[in-house]
């Protein structure tokens, strides 16, 4: 019996008055951006802002209930643009989308920073045993594809280092049941032909760092073949997170036909780029229409996701989006 | 194919024109508005004042006034209300069309965010958007007025799609409402209308969508109206030489914020519709001295003879302290006359323009 599980990977969008609030303290600016050592007042908006996600979650009936990540401004380049041995040029368009993060330029060794796991730890003390965390990561490969070298030297020697510095903060995560690594690059940017297993690698040193089930997000469309089946058998992943919002949904029907999958995996339904919000009737076919594709028996587990992080939307469709994915997998059950 | 700019150029030519060389100035459309007005959009919506929706319009004449003068003053040929009516780009618009709806404000970058609206139903055409406006600024200048409108492909992008199959049937619907409208600004006088998109720039693999939604703007429009369409901050080898086969009689672009580095793009195959080139940047706090905006102005002649050029800012100046604004706009008309005065004395080698 595959167990339906309701998460997303969080980058909630700020709530309306903390929009203003915080842009009161920082300024609009791209060197008013979070640096990692804000002011205490700017902690306290953020902890406030925390505490509305995490009702958020728990009002949505979530089965995984994540951070939310208000503090990412450069969405998930967040964990570089912070560290000490980054320095941030300019803005830069981040995927496909009329938005903007400072590009990470690395210029020394990327050692340990903690900032995600400070994070995490708040967000335990506010979900107070209610429910599982999950916690949320850039993958190594995007996180990569998203930043500038300028000191390791070597694509494959960047991703790698990339990959100890993220399994280091996950070390040091407090408990977590699901790690998402959001891997929208694999997609826009893939790896090319036969450099599947550096990414894959890179993947499977951050994996391994935990105990927890390891979502490995994918956004924007369908793997290609080959990488699919790279990352199937390599990437440590007890789920892969396949976008079926995306119009060639019938491409990552195949991949799963021709090549199986991991144990378990994370179906990205609701549109988190659009503010028409799903029927949760729609998400839950959606979900049978997907496993009655499919040889496999049945899955360990399905987690209901969107197919994007929501910072896309508007405050009130993001929490409808919530209520949505929560709704759709009472139907299943 | 493009239209035909050499039938509705001279019409812009002022009768006291000093120069037989006629390079017909321009502005892109946004300009800074006074303090006084943001306040007052603001204080509208301020319980406790008395200051209503009527006092609101009242001061809105009066910054579009005030802002047409200042264009006047600074030579401009043609001239716009500097938008003083609009709040942003596709928010005004989608405020005026049957279909939109808002749902709050989403993160570009940082902390600057945008109220992008969701399409939740077919678009339609209600009540016309701009003719008031039009109307008001054509009665206060003794200059022609030009229109920017924000176009169907920036309309239909930078929104949520809720209603349409797909995107691009969208566009071609905002297309048709475009449509309608330039034919109400044409029958109350308007003769330069401007298609602004810059989600264009962004997408650059969409040219085809734009043609298309241009095609269907134009249709029905006499060719007295000369038909602009305005882009920035892109990489226009991706456009090019796409955009000679688009139904305008104008191209507006940035190219002085990237030092002209992308001029060659346009010199080969020949440039087709009129070059409307920007010429001082909309986002640097100096105003250039007359004679760097000289050597800009000569740049545009690389692509275009003279009869073809059209000079402007890069873009809107809505971003800029006021007095900035209207110092790079002035020391561009200036120089514009300069030039033209060069050009008429055999000064200017239009073959090699960037000869002395």
């Amino acid at each position: 019996m595959t167990e339906r599980v309701a998460a997303t990977p969080g980058l909630y969008p700020l709530p309306d008055w903390a929009k203003q609030t915080l842009s009161d303290l920082k300024g609009h600016q791209k060197g008013d951006l979070l640096s990692g050592d804000e002011s205490e007042a700017i902690v306290e908006e953020y902890a406030e802002v925390r505490a509305e996600y995490v009702d958020d979650q728990l009002d949505a009936g979530l089965d995984r209930v994540v951070e939310g990540q208000g503090r990412w401004d450069d969405m998930i380049a967040h964990p570089l643009t912070v560290h000490d041995s980054v320095e941030t040029g300019g803005i830069v368009r981040y995927y496909d989308n009329n938005n903007f993060y400072r590009d990470p330029r690395v210029v020394d060794d990327l050692d340990f920073s903690g900032d995600v796991a400070r994070e995490l730890e708040r967000a335990t003390d506010l979900i107070d045993g209610e429910a599982p965390l999950a916690a949320t990561l850039p993958g190594p490969y995007s996180l990569a594809a998203l930043a500038t070298d300028e000191h390791y030297g070597d694509e494959a020697e960047f991703q790698a280092a990339i990959a100890e510095f993220l399994a280091g903060e996950v070390e040091a995560f407090p408990a977590h049941d699901t790690l998402f690594l959001l891997e929208p690059s694999l997609v826009t940017d893939s790896p090319a032909e036969g450099a599947e297993s550096t990414a894959t690698d890179a993947i499977a040193t951050v994996a391994d760092a935990t105990d927890a089930d390891v979502v490995v997000q994918t956004s924007y469309g369908a793997l290609g073949e080959k990488l699919y089946a790279h990352l199937v058998d390599e990437a440590g992943a007890d789920a892969l997170g396949l976008d079926l919002v995306a119009g060639d949904r019938e491409d990552t029907v195949y991949n799963v036909q021709e090549f199986g999958s991991t144990d378990s995996l994370a179906l990205g339904l609701v549109d988190g780029q659009n503010t028409l919000v799903e029927e949760p009737e729609t998400v839950a076919e959606r979900v049978e229409w997907f496993e009655s594709q499919v040889p496999a028996e049945g899955f360990d587990r399905t987690y209901l996701t969107p197919n994007t992080e929501l910072f896309y939307l508007p405050a009130n469709k993001y929490r409808a989006k919530l209520n949505a994915l929560s709704a759709a997998a009472e139907v299943l059950d | 194919m493009v239209r035909n700019p050499s039938a509705n150029r001279e019409q812009f030519r002022p009768h006291d024109h000093p120069n037989d060389a006629f390079l017909l100035t321009t502005v892109v459309g946004s300009y800074p508005k006074p303090k006084w007005l943001n306040r007052a959009d603001e204080l509208v919506d301020d319980p406790d004042s008395k200051f209503d929706a009527e006092d609101l319009e009242e001061a809105h004449d009066d910054a579009c006034r005030l802002i047409t003068h200042e264009h006047e003053r600074a030579g401009l040929d043609t001239v716009v209300d500097g938008e003083m009516r609009r709040n942003e780009m596709v928010e005004f618009f989608a405020d005026r069309i049957d279909g939109y709806e808002f749902n709050g404000p989403v993160k570009v970058w940082g902390h600057n965010y945008f109220d992008k609206p969701s399409v939740v139903e077919e678009v339609e055409y209600d009540e016309p958007w701009l003719v008031d406006e039009f109307e008001f600024t054509s009665d206060v200048s003794e200059r022609p007025v030009k229109v920017p409108i924000t176009g169907p492909y920036t309309l239909g992008f930078w929104a949520f799609n809720e209603a349409y199959p797909s995107t691009e049937e969208l566009v071609y619907d905002l297309a048709d409402l475009v449509n309608e409208e330039v034919e109400k600004l044409v029958e109350a006088g308007a003769r330069y209308i401007q298609i602004d998109e810059p989600a264009l720039a962004t997408t650059p693999e969409d040219h085809a969508i734009v043609g298309e939604a241009l095609e269907r703007i134009v249709s029905g429009i006499d060719e007295e109206v000369r038909i602009g369409l305005h882009v920035c901050y892109g990489d226009y080898s991706r456009i090019y030489p796409e955009i000679n086969d688009y139904p305008i009689d104008e191209f507006d672009v940035e190219l002085c914020n990237g030092d002209f580095e992308q001029i060659p793009t346009f010199t080969d195959p020949e440039f087709e519709p009129d070059l409307a080139l920007g010429v001082v940047d909309a986002h640097t706090a100096e105003v250039e001295p007359v004679e760097e905006i000289k050597e800009n102005i000569r740049q545009g002649l690389r692509v275009v003879p003279p009869e073809k050029l059209t000079i402007s800012p890069d873009c809107g100046l809505k971003l800029l302290p006021r007095d900035i604004a209207y110092g790079k706009t002035e020391n561009m008309v200036t120089a514009v006359r300069e030039v033209e005065a060069e050009i008429d004395a055999g000064e200017i080698d239009i073959d090699n323009p960037l000869d002395d």
